[in-house]
């Protein structure tokens, strides 16, 4: 899809979908417990690491050098984000498994 | 839009199934019991989403041949030098630096936003004639800025975490200026660049400016607000992330940018909620330049010691303790011996609670995970709310390298943390505290808890104290 020629139709479903993923984020998160805060902050931060997807979409199209180089940056620079974000909230998380006396 | 072949029909169901997976991941993390499932759920999702990315854009493309995605070498080189970085840098941290990983993590995915957003405007600009159309380089442009801001910003926070730079705020001369001039030639530049022409210099100048704004920005707030500038950078990316996903009309990046651009301005609210201040005041007021704050003049000689074995055997032989820790626990790695005293004093019949400020330690929660990774059963953390009323009640309360959320100046009018909801450690019949140094804490605001009278200080490193009341509670 050229992304310069979209239709209006499709404009507006972009900002249908905005308004109301913007306020699923809102809700999901506004009743977490303090000490659930940090490994909310990085599941989210994991969960935006999808851009590793819009870096290979940049990388499928290139041709000539300078692109190359950009899509070859963005590609790493999301993987990064999203396996590191993923993997250290999962450690973080691990913490919070193995307790006894667990209470329910 | 034209006709959809099976492939992108198939394309969108699977950005669906991603989304949703990303929603119930959000949400599993919201309670304990199920936030490691959500973790892993998430992880899947957009493992889904790559894969079916990668083997299957080409057949998506209207007459293309069957195939994986060009360039697929690109991805294959950059995903293993990112995952390597990746996984190296999640695994070997150490449990104390996970606010500054966080904080990297979020300036690799801001980074690549802006990448992204700068190899499309690249891609189409100066193609054929007239501008290009309004929506598509306004989504470029906030992809720009707001990935650049959020890239240089969590690289200053990360910095201010680590110690690399200086954690006290930073206030270059005339700030205020500097920061609306550079705002007003971004602005102008973006204003330029989408009416009058599709600019690559100018666009190049503009993600530039936009990068040094991100230091700029950070740099005035002091270490102690590290956290709260990470959740917002966080959401930052996440709008960068939505913007990219508009101008690839790619919905995954859309509703997931979304998602945690705006998670992340409610999850900064609740944290800036929990210090009883407002963003404003966080991002603007140069929190802990310790220069105006009130009755600062306590003389350091008034501060009264004790040694390890009478404090533990203080604490043996009451009837309650309470364990307030904070990031001089984290820093000291204490949380062991730490687990170890509070199992010898419940052997001998002590009822030991940990209490838990919501802003103890770097990070929300910093002080639940330590202290989980050391097994202290959950059921002995409580939070400031739960325990506040017990301190009257109780004959130690053990203060373990916390210093801003146990200050009593929190309570009066005229101080950099005045009004944040503090530990009533002052109403306990003993105060202990355990700290590294004389020095005033990490905000640079001087404690009149330590010259208390009821107050004893144990000075040194915090897990070399605690094994020594360790030792002294098995003696006693």
């Amino acid at each position: 899809m050229d992304p310069t020629t979209l239709s209006p139709f499709a404009l507006l479903a972009a900002l249908f979908i905005t308004v109301l993923a913007a306020f699923i984020g809102y809700e999901v998160v506004s009743k977490v417990p303090t000490m659930l805060h940090t490994p909310l902050m990085s599941g989210a931060n994991a969960v935006h690491g999808v851009i590793v997807v819009g870096a290979m979409l940049v990388a499928a199209t290139s041709d000539g050098p300078l692109r190359i180089a950009l899509a070859l940056l963005a590609v790493i620079l999301g993987t990064i984000n999203v396996v590191g974000g993923f993997v250290v909230t999962d450690r973080m998380l691990e913490m919070f498994k193995k307790r006894p006396g667990e209470r329910g | 839009m034209t006709d959809l072949n099976g492939w992108q029909i198939a394309t969108f169901f699977v950005w669906l199934i991603g989304s949703v997976t990303f929603i119930l991941a959000l949400k599993f993390l919201a309670s304990p019991k199920t936030a490691r499932v959500g973790n892993l759920l998430g992880a899947a999702g957009m493992a889904l989403v790559i894969l079916w990315t990668f083997f299957t854009y080409d057949l998506a493309q209207p007459g293309s041949e069957p195939g994986m995605l060009e360039n697929w070498w690109i991805i294959v080189v950059g995903g293993a030098i990112g995952s390597v970085a990746g996984v190296l840098g999640a695994r070997r941290v150490p449990m104390t630096a996970m606010p500054q990983m966080v904080a990297i993590f979020n300036g690799a995915g801001g980074g690549a936003a802006a990448v992204v957003a700068l190899a499309e405007f690249l891609e189409f600009a100066g193609h054929g004639e007239g501008l290009l159309p309004l929506p598509f380089v306004i989504a470029t442009l906030a992809g720009g800025i707001i990935g650049s801001v959020a890239l240089t910003g969590s690289i200053v926070a990360f910095g201010k975490l680590q110690g690399i730079v200086a954690a006290r705020p930073v206030m270059l001369p005339g700030q205020q200026i500097i920061t609306g001039a550079l705002f007003l030639a971004m602005l102008a530049i973006a204003v330029y660049i989408a009416a009058f022409e599709n600019s690559i210099p100018l666009f190049l100048l503009f993600v530039a400016l936009a990068l040094v704004a991100g230091v700029v920005l950070t740099m005035p707030i002091g270490g102690a607000d590290m956290p709260v500038v990470v959740s917002l950078l966080n959401s930052y990316t996440g709008i960068a992330v939505a913007a990219s996903g508009f101008v690839l009309s790619n919905y995954a990046l859309l509703i997931a940018g979304t998602l945690v651009g705006a998670s992340g301005a409610i999850l900064t609210q609740l944290m800036t909620k929990a210090m009883n201040r407002s963003l404003v005041n966080v991002l603007f007021a140069g929190f802990g330049t310790g220069g105006d704050v009130a009755g600062g003049e306590e003389g350091e000689e008034s501060l009264k010691e004790i040694n390890a074995e009478d404090a533990a055997v203080l604490m043996a032989y009451g009837k309650r303790v309470i364990i307030v820790p904070g990031y001089g626990m984290a820093v000291a790695q204490a949380q062991g011996p730490v687990r170890e005293l509070m199992d010898l004093l419940v052997s001998k019949g002590v009822d030991v609670q940990f209490a838990i400020h919501p802003v103890a330690g770097r990070m929300p929660g910093h002080m639940n995970v330590l202290l989980a990774e050391a097994n202290v059963p959950y059921d002995r953390l409580q939070e400031m709310d739960e325990i506040n009323d017990d301190f009257a009640d109780t004959d130690v309360a053990l203060v373990i390298g916390a210093n801003n959320v146990v200050n009593p100046v929190a309570r009066e009018a005229g101080s950099p943390i005045s009004g944040m909801p503090i530990l009533n450690v002052d109403q306990a019949q003993h105060v202990i505290v355990l700290k590294r140094g004389r020095g005033a804490g990490f905000a640079g605001i001087p404690n009149p808890l330590f010259s208390l009278e009821k107050t004893s200080m144990l000075f040194g490193n915090a897990k070399e104290t605690v094994e020594s009341l360790v030792q002294g509670v098995k003696t006693a």
